[in-house]
């Protein structure tokens, strides 16, 4: 019999899919069975591998060869040259952003070394759609402890002796609240899933049920037997289509073997799971909305309390937890709680997966161990700024996060630490920003997100975050004063204070975080009326410098406003006189610095 | 497809499954384990050496070794093919030439499992990327 020698990973996640993943691998598939290798070489679709920026990915075992940006034209020489000759397809090697050099194998890729993957164990390693896969790397093992050894409580205390924490944004103690829904007496109770993840640019949920949907029913049927609850419900946006099929095709597979269902391995608990869709507003991830949202009434929030735990899905006693805390679940139980504990932070244990973007060279879906540094995240792993340009800011938690700078660089990452710090852990989003960006302008964009996503049932952040924009945008178009920013600041304060849920309180972070940290910007913005990133064009103003203009007057035939003119100043060297533009004129189009030959117009 | 009924049940099926995700398991940790690269450009493949490969992931499994073998291009001894490359964890690699079955039980069975030298080897002066 001849054996495999070569297992093919291609990635069958959103990003590559998006760039034809599945046509790679219908072309190994052909290839390979014409060449005869069908039986040596196996071809495996899995989730995503965190780096879809250079998608679509193919990685070759067992060399670990991390194959980038691969076409279907490129499949035949990568079976030609590396699975039939035993050469690396050099051109289609990772590129390190550093020095140039081809990478041979993932295992030297800086953006892997440091990362600990917990979270995304499977994703990029099985076939999602393969429950198999997921067994043979001891999948359902822990279901399997669970019913056949542990009691519910034993369960409840082991999550919260591991010091999990939840991680679809405030951090709350993940073995506190299955034990407050515990204790609450019903004749059903309900495990939700938050798979809404409304935050701009996240992906991590989606990834992980993309990659790995197995991992997440096996921890909701845990939670059912420690809360008491048979039935699960998986709250998950209709914009995710692929994740919501790799649930349905695993959910399936899981009641086949009996892993959901009635008599769960013979134990006699049953449980089963269903999923809801959502619309995507940002809203409905807050839980109570989320709850309202699957009852079929406004995704609206209400107060708490009571909670969930006491009152949630149709009044009864309901446990939300995310994706992604639910996806630590399975290997916390078999691993155990020290072993859990043992990784990350002296108060945040275990690992966090980021989205990393922004102006970065190794953009993708990163999990790293609480406590790592900003340093690392960007420069090892991240690889640095794209084109060597200034760190300036990284913006943590979106619209509910804030921004740090240079001088949190070295700051631990962890819930305490950036909460410290002004911003927020959130659900993962971690934007880097170089010195292209106007923080001013970056507070803006994250409060019409909030503007546009504020359900408007309350009036603080219907009308003060409106209020608060109006001011950012009055600040941005230069005609702000030094009184519109200590507004800000009172705005936001009663915001904080005085919004019914979560969105409306953690609104003013982007820009109480900007103004705490990037205070002289807005100062400039404000008094000198000037924009040092150039980003907001109102401010900007197109200055000819007069020694390098050589009065050719092309500038003022281009400008469509008149406002460029003759001055009496000739520059030595020079025989006609140099321009000038009447900024009260200008209405900045840039004519006349595109047409200039001579570099002497530019915007400061 | 059956149900399965106990932990028992559960841990057998893992057992069955696993030896499909074995080549990905190893290969995650490749530094641990022992590797094996064979030569197979033109030359190799021509004496041999997808044969004596074959052999010699079914001799290690029968052995219960856990090792990678993974294919490598020209080594560039023509002259000795087929070649392979063995690196044992902790150790240099070494090169061995003019492997057939025979040799290659030899290999596993002296050098890797008791780390007797076996005959063959080539002498490597030169540091491999
Ligand atoms: C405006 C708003 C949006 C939220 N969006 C999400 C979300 O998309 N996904 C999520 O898991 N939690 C979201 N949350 C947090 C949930 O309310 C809830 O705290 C969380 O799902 C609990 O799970 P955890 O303890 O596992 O983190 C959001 C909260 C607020 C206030
Ligand atoms: S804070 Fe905003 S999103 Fe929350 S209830 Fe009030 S209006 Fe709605
Ligand atoms: S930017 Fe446009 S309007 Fe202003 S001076 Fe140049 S050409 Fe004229
Ligand atoms: S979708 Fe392929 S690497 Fe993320
Ligand atoms: S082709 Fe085999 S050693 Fe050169």
């Amino acid at each position: 019999m001849t054996k495999i020698k070569t297992h093919v990973l291609c990635c069958g996640g959103t990003g590559c899919k998006a760039s034809a993943s599945d046509e790679i691998i219908s072309t190994f598939e052909k290839l390979l069975k014409e060449k005869g290798l069908q039986d040596e070489v196996q071809v495996i679709r899995t989730g995503c591998f965190g780096f879809c920026e250079k998608g679509p990915i193919v990685k070759m075992l067992p060399d670990n060869t991390f194959y980038t940006q691969v076409k279907p034209e490129d499949v035949e020489k990568i079976i030609n040259e590396h699975i039939i000759k035993g050469r690396k397809v050099t051109d289609l090697l990772y590129l390190d952003p550093e020095n140039k050099q081809h990478v041979a194998d993932s295992k030297h890729m800086g953006f892997y070394k440091k990362q600990l993957r917990i979270a995304l164990r499977n994703c990029g390693f099985i076939n999602p759609e393969d429950i198999d896969e997921y067994i043979s790397r001891g999948g359902y093992e822990a279901i399997a402890k669970v019913l056949g050894e542990m009691t519910p409580q034993q369960v409840i205390d082991e999550i919260t002796k591991s010091g999990l924490r939840g991680r679809g944004g405030a951090g709350f103690p993940t073995g506190v609240k299955w034990g407050l829904c515990a204790k609450n007496q019903a004749d059903q109770k309900y495990v939700i899933c938050n798979a809404d993840e409304g935050d701009p640019g996240a992906f991590m949920d989606r990834s992980i049920m993309e990659g790995d949907p197995n991992s997440i029913i096996e921890a909701m049927a845990i939670c059912g037997y420690a809360i008491g609850a048979t039935k699960g419900l998986v709250y998950i946006r209709a914009e995710y289509p692929l994740a919501i099929h790799r649930l349905q095709v695993a959910i399936a597979q899981a009641r086949e073997y009996g892993l959901l269902g009635d008599d769960i391995l013979g134990s006699g608990f049953n449980f089963d799971i269903e999923l809801r869709y959502g619309a995507g507003a940002f809203v409905c991830g807050e839980e109570t909305a989320l709850i309202h949202s699957m009852e079929g009434k406004r995704g609206e929030p209400t107060l708490k309390p009571p909670f969930p735990a006491v009152s949630g899905y149709m009044a009864k006693p309901s446990n939300v937890n995310n994706v992604e805390t639910f996806a630590n679940i399975p290997i916390i139980i078999t691993k155990g709680a020290d072993w859990f504990a043992s990784i990350g932070s002296e108060k945040s244990k275990g690992t966090k997966v980021f989205a990393l973007a922004g102006q970065i060279n190794n953009v993708g879906l990163i999990e790293v161990p609480m406590g790592t540094t900003l340093r690392d995240i960007i420069y090892e792993i991240g690889g640095g700024i794209k084109g060597g340009r200034k760190f300036k800011a990284v913006q943590t938690g979106g619209p509910s996060g804030g921004c740090l700078t240079e001088k949190h660089l070295d700051t631990a990452i962890d819930y305490d630490s950036l909460m410290a710090a002004g911003s927020m852990m959130g659900s993962g989003g971690m934007v880097v920003m170089d010195d292209t960006s106007c923080m001013v302008a970056i507070a803006k964009f994250y409060l019409e997100f909030t503007c546009e996503e504020s359900c408007g049932k309350c009036s603080p952040c219907r009308i003060g975050n409106k209020r608060m924009l109006e001011i950012l945008n009055k600040i941005t178009e230069g005609n702000g004063t030094m009184d519109d920013l200590q507004e800000l600041r009172n705005l936001a304060a009663v915001i904080k204070d005085t919004a019914l849920c979560g969105l409306g309180q953690t609104s003013p972070n982007p820009v109480l975080s900007t103004l705490d940290n990037f205070w002289d910007e807005y100062v400039e913005h404000v008094v000198d009326k000037k924009c040092r990133a150039g980003v907001c064009k109102k401010l900007m103003n197109y200055v000819i410098d007069k020694d390098k203009c050589i009065g050719c007057g092309k500038c003022a035939k281009n400008c469509p406003a008149e406002a460029i003119s003759k001055t009496s100043y000739i520059a030595e060297g020079h025989k006609l006189p140099s321009m000038e533009i009447d900024t009260t004129k200008c209405i900045k189009c840039g004519a006349c610095m595109s047409g200039c030959k001579f570099d002497a117009i530019s915007v400061k | 497809m059956a149900k399965v009924k106990s932990l028992a049940e559960l841990k057998a099926m893992r057992e069955k499954l696993q030896s499909n995700l074995d080549l990905r398991e190893k290969s995650n940790n490749p530094d641990a384990l022992v590797q094996v690269k064979v030569a197979m450009a033109t030359c190799g493949i021509a004496a041999g050496a997808k044969q004596v490969m074959e052999h010699m992931m079914e001799k290690a499994d029968q052995l219960k070794l856990s090792v990678v073998f993974t294919q490598t291009g020209c080594m560039g001894y023509c002259h000795a093919e087929p070649t392979i490359e063995v690196k044992v964890p902790g150790k240099d690699p070494i090169v061995f030439g003019h492997v057939d079955n025979k040799r290659a039980d030899e290999i596993l069975e002296k050098y890797v499992m008791n780390n007797e030298l076996v005959e063959g080897i080539i002498p490597v002066n030169y540091e491999k990327i």
